[in-house]
């Protein structure tokens, strides 16, 4: 019996990318972990589950095995061949393959868009036309006397959040629980709304007419209306007393700001309310990203090309025009004649009427599992599984990046991202010269 | 047939995170991602009960989901589905020049399945 311990591991589910995982492997299998989530602990008793570990071939409703070459070459051969092809995913995988994504993106044209069009883009947006007052995860831990969740359940969504880094973290300054003040903002009394301080129900669809409210009060205006929201307007001149009275405030949102009517406007307002606030205390905002590596393919596509989603190459040159370049907008146009699918699964989270686009069209996915859109595909590449079978960079939440290790090998046979990205560039090259 | 206005929340819970985890075709996960929270209140009003089967009908398709009563009341008029492709054939292609598509506060309406 070969018995390694691999103490702190990065944990690759959500985007808190949690870095003191102490994970016992025991003959090559994942025996115990230290400091996991249930996110987490899921992950580690079931990556084999549902694995894929041989590349398939569509061949008519089903598929063949086929050899990685084969594979390699026809996916070449399918995005060369395509006058438009949309290059989509890239968060459940390291910086290192999303390079090597828009290296190809460049040579075949078309547009490379990650998840985060369909997740956290609207602030995004809200981040060029407004700017950000951000920190990193370590000084709200260290200062925050103040937690603000709007639109988010990291009860559900990132589950070590508050224990590692807000209201039930210990800091150096802020030392306990009862000197943070927790609230919460969303449309139903979720858990974690259940541990707050105060908690404010509004109605769906009005984030942006309370964050304008709350600005009119930070700024000393009168609101002229008795409800706002489906809060009595002394409730909301409340909360905004609490953020102004705070000395150090953070606004984490979560998609219930950037997934609702407003969408990038409602990032506008709420970046511009932690502006105004800055006139009165401190205060910062952060996204709860959802990915563990969504963050990182921001940082890498705005690097290469200047810009952080949704970049129509196609002319050569990059362009950025969210709504126009974005991956839901050019699948409702019908305009995309193949795709490559690298760690997503698009067929199960894009609104169905957008996946039946994908399901037209020559579809290459690269994934470990099988997943809605390995069984929509025409060839699927298994892949390792970073910070289990693989290294590479991640990027947290709060744009800090860290370094993922390998803990076990993978299945026989199976490529890491980067090594099939490097081999299908390779390809594509080829048949270009 | 029981018509209706409701408001559309789509989302992460524990359950469907650790479900996506165990396998996209797990019995878990796919039991998970097809339940529709209601206020319990609205259940009443609709004569339904936990566990009913019962179709969530959008501008953008419908869907087939069993009735489940919510933990997380009140929230009268507003129905919540974990992520997955049941919400999916129900959320909005539309991104308003965002990029984003609407997978929250979507106007639905309730039949009895």
């Amino acid at each position: 019996m070969i018995e390694v311990l691999i103490r702190g591991a990065v944990c690759t589910v959500c985007g808190c990318c949690c870095d003191d995982l102490n994970v016992e492997v025991t003959d090559g299998r994942v025996e115990r972990v230290e400091n996991a989530c249930s996110l987490a602990l899921s992950k580690f008793k079931h990556y084999s589950s549902e694995r894929i570990l041989k590349p398939l071939m569509r061949v008519g409703n089903g598929f063949k095995e086929t050899s990685y070459k084969e594979a390699i070459q026809e996916s070449a051969r399918l995005l060369v061949n395509s006058n438009y092809p949309v290059l989509w995913g890239w968060c459940l995988t390291s910086c290192e393959a999303v390079e090597l994504g828009l290296e190809l993106a460049e040579l075949v044209g078309g547009v490379i868009d990650n998840n985060s069009s369909v997740c956290h883009g609207p602030g995004l947006i809200g981040v060029q036309d407004i700017g950000i007052s951000g920190c990193s995860l370590g000084e709200v831990k260290n200062r925050a006397d103040l937690i603000l969740y709007w639109g988010s359940n990291p009860v559900n969504a990132h589950p070590r959040h508050m224990a590692r880094y807000t209201a039930l973290a210990k800091g150096r300054f802020v030392a306990s629980r009862r000197e943070r003040k927790l609230i919460v903002v969303d449309v139903r009394r979720t858990e974690t709304a259940k541990l707050a301080d105060e908690f404010y129900q509004i109605e769906p669809n009005s984030d942006y007419e309370l964050l304008t409210a709350l600005r009119c009060a930070v700024n000393g205006e009168e609101i002229e209306l008795s409800t706002v929201s489906g809060l009595p307007v002394e409730r909301v001149e409340e909360l905004a007393d609490a953020l102004i009275s705070c000395r150090f405030g953070v606004l984490f949102y979560g998609l219930g700001l950037t997934m609702t009517y407003g969408k990038s406007r409602n990032l506008d307002a709420a970046l511009s309310l932690v502006r105004d606030l800055n006139r009165k205390t401190k205060f910062l905002i952060m996204p709860m990203r959802g990915h563990f590596n969504v963050t990182g393919s921001n940082e890498v596509f705005t690097w290469v090309t200047g810009y952080p989603f949704g970049v129509d190459l196609s002319k050569g040159y990059p362009e950025y025009n969210p709504g126009i370049t974005t991956i839901s907008d050019v699948l409702r146009r019908g305009e995309c004649d193949a795709a490559l699918i690298v760690a997503s699964d698009p067929i199960a989270h894009l609104p169905s009427t957008l996946a039946e686009t994908l399901k037209k069209i020559p579809l290459i996915t690269i994934d470990p599992h099988r997943t809605p859109t390995t069984e929509a595909s025409q060839i699927v590449i298994p892949s390792a599984i970073i910070g289990l079978e693989s290294t590479g960079t991640v990027y947290r939440m709060d744009g800090v990046p860290l370094e993922c290790k390998r803990i076990l090998d993978p299945p026989p046979g199976v490529k890491t991202d980067v090594e099939i990205m490097s081999d299908l560039l390779s390809r594509v090259k080829e048949l270009l010269t | 047939m029981d018509l209706n206005s409701f408001k559309l929340v789509t989302g992460r819970t524990l359950i469907q995170g650790a479900g996506k985890e165990r396998g996209k075709f797990s019995e878990d996960y796919l039991k998970e991602v097809s339940t529709c929270e209601l206020d319990p209140e609205d259940m009443k009003l609709l004569s339904l009960v936990e566990g009913e089967s019962i179709v969530v009908k959008t501008e953008f398709g419908e869907a087939k989901l069993i009735a489940k009563a919510s933990t997380r009341a009140p929230h009268k008029g507003v129905i919540f589905i974990p992520y997955g492709p049941v919400a999916s054939l129900l959320t909005s292609p539309h991104t308003d020049g965002s990029g984003m598509p609407s997978l929250k506060g979507i106007e639905a309406e309730i039949l009895k399945g």
